[in-house]
């Protein structure tokens, strides 16, 4: 038994936890993984790479509910997800019963941070695989909101980020395109820093818009089509826009 | 001293109970609301010690949500009735919750249902059921007006028939009552039954 407590994450000389890092690296083979936080809305969209004919998609879903209020999409390694998720719905429900409230999103992320963290300073587990984008809106203030956390156990507000596969592109388009918005904007916004390095299509991304009065809301393959199709007609107006200019004088 | 009675009808079931929260000899509230709602089609009316009483349904009630979370659909009656019992058994030999358990619930495919579980955990389904004192008269009274398939208005005049009954003979008897429904559109509160209004505090 005395084997089994030697810890797996030790300081290298230089001063990196490198089982961390590793995870990070498993972080960056998942997939993408966008959420954008608007005025009243929030939204999630998860790249889905090609399922299989004969999988039940149903029954792969990237974007759970924690709360009623509370929804979370990670990257990385999606066994260790259902780990942790499980983790956060007990301790939800756990805290509703104990305070009488809902959790608040800082809360839940304190949580889940504070879990992944633990794993990287005890004997005989590794850490997590993944980072989560968690979203949702505080039970009195309505104050919609946006964390990440990832495997070392950190974890921050985001106006607008990105993780997983070709994290860095999304975060770039956003930090370019980011502005305040609402209702549906919010969601195209969402979609289109993900069709950067996603395929675009319905049967490639799993969108959930969450707003204060009517929870998490997954939309349907065809509600995404459409609005993929609204984002490629507005990109093709601009661009047009662009060859048009020489003929106003 | 605390009444819980339930019974089915066409395609709903009632829940009604006494609203009294007594210590020793002193009320401390007339309007205390003892039927929790569990979910969104399920109704779960408790009597009993009071610490208990609030202490179980409540760790019932976010049972029932978390596995609604974990799992994508509610539970079933059956099986949140059957969940609940089993919480009562596992704690009886060690640590038990004196509470007395009438739990409503529909689902799509069965129907409304009814469920009586008492505190040292027995279980059982049925169209009509009471707890306390007031069971006797309640029993009673639905022995004899019950039916298969009562409406809503001959339920609710049961229920009153009830109330009338345990009002006028059982010697310490609740002043109010709540009483609750369930049906295809959910559980909700039916009605209050007041004989017993706190007054106003006149302004200074």
């Amino acid at each position: 038994m005395a084997r089994y407590d030697r810890a797996i994450t030790v300081f290298s000389p230089d001063g990196h936890l490198f089982q961390v890092e590793y995870a990070l690296e498993a972080v960056r083979k998942g997939n993408a993984a966008v959420g954008v936080r608007g005025t009243d809305t929030i939204v999630l969209a998860v790249e889905k790479k090609s399922t299989p004919k004969l999988q039940d998609s149903r029954s792969v879903r990237k974007i759970v509910n924690l709360d009623n209020h509370i929804a979370l999409a990670c990257a990385g390694l999606k066994a260790d997800a259902r780990v942790l998720i499980n983790r956060a719905r007990i301790e939800c429900q756990s805290h509703k019963l104990t305070v009488e409230d809902p959790v608040t999103v800082e809360y839940i992320t304190r949580y889940i941070a504070g879990l992944q963290q633990k794993y990287t300073q005890s004997g005989g587990v590794r850490p997590f695989g993944l980072s989560t984008l968690i979203i949702g809106f505080d039970p009195y203030t309505s104050v919609p909101s946006l964390y990440q956390t990832d495997p070392s156990g950190t974890f921050s507000a985001w106006k607008a980020n990105a993780t997983g596969r070709n994290s860095n592109s999304i975060r770039e388009f956003l930090e370019k395109n980011y502005k305040e918005t609402s209702g549906q904007e919010t969601v195209k916004l969402a979609m289109r820093a993900l069709l950067e390095v996603v395929e675009s299509g319905g049967k490639n991304l799993e969108v959930a818009v969450m707003t204060k009065d009517h929870g998490l809301h997954q939309l349907e393959e065809a509600e995404i089509d459409a609005i993929v199709a609204e984002i490629e007609a507005e990109k093709a107006a601009a661009e047009a826009a662009k060859k048009a200019p020489p003929k106003e004088t | 001293m605390e009444s819980v009675f339930g019974l089915v009808g066409k395609d709903f079931a009632i829940v009604a109970a006494d609203s009294s929260a007594v210590h020793s000899i002193l009320v401390h509230k007339t309007n205390e609301d003892k039927i929790m709602l569990l979910d969104s089609h399920k109704l779960m009316g408790a009597s009993g010690e009071t610490g208990d009483r609030a202490q179980f349904t409540e760790y019932i009630q976010k049972n029932v949500a978390l596995y609604q979370f974990r799992n994508g659909i509610p539970l079933t009656t059956a099986a949140a009735a059957n969940f609940t019992r089993g919480e009562l058994a596992t704690a009886l030999r060690k640590n038990p919750y004196m509470v007395n358990i009438i739990m409503a619930g529909y689902d799509k495919d069965v129907g409304p249902s009814l469920y009586f579980i008492d505190y040292i955990a027995s279980l059982h389904k049925l169209d009509k059921a009471a707890f306390g004192y007031g069971s006797y008269f309640a029993l009673s009274m639905m022995d004899r007006h019950y039916r298969n398939d009562m409406t809503v208005e001959e339920a609710i005049d049961l229920v009153d028939k009830i109330i009338m009954e345990i009002r006028s003979r059982l010697v310490v008897a609740p002043p109010n009552f709540v009483i609750k429904i369930v049906d295809k559109d959910g559980a909700r509160e039916y009605a209050w039954r007041e004989s017993i209004k706190d007054a106003p505090v006149p302004a200074a």
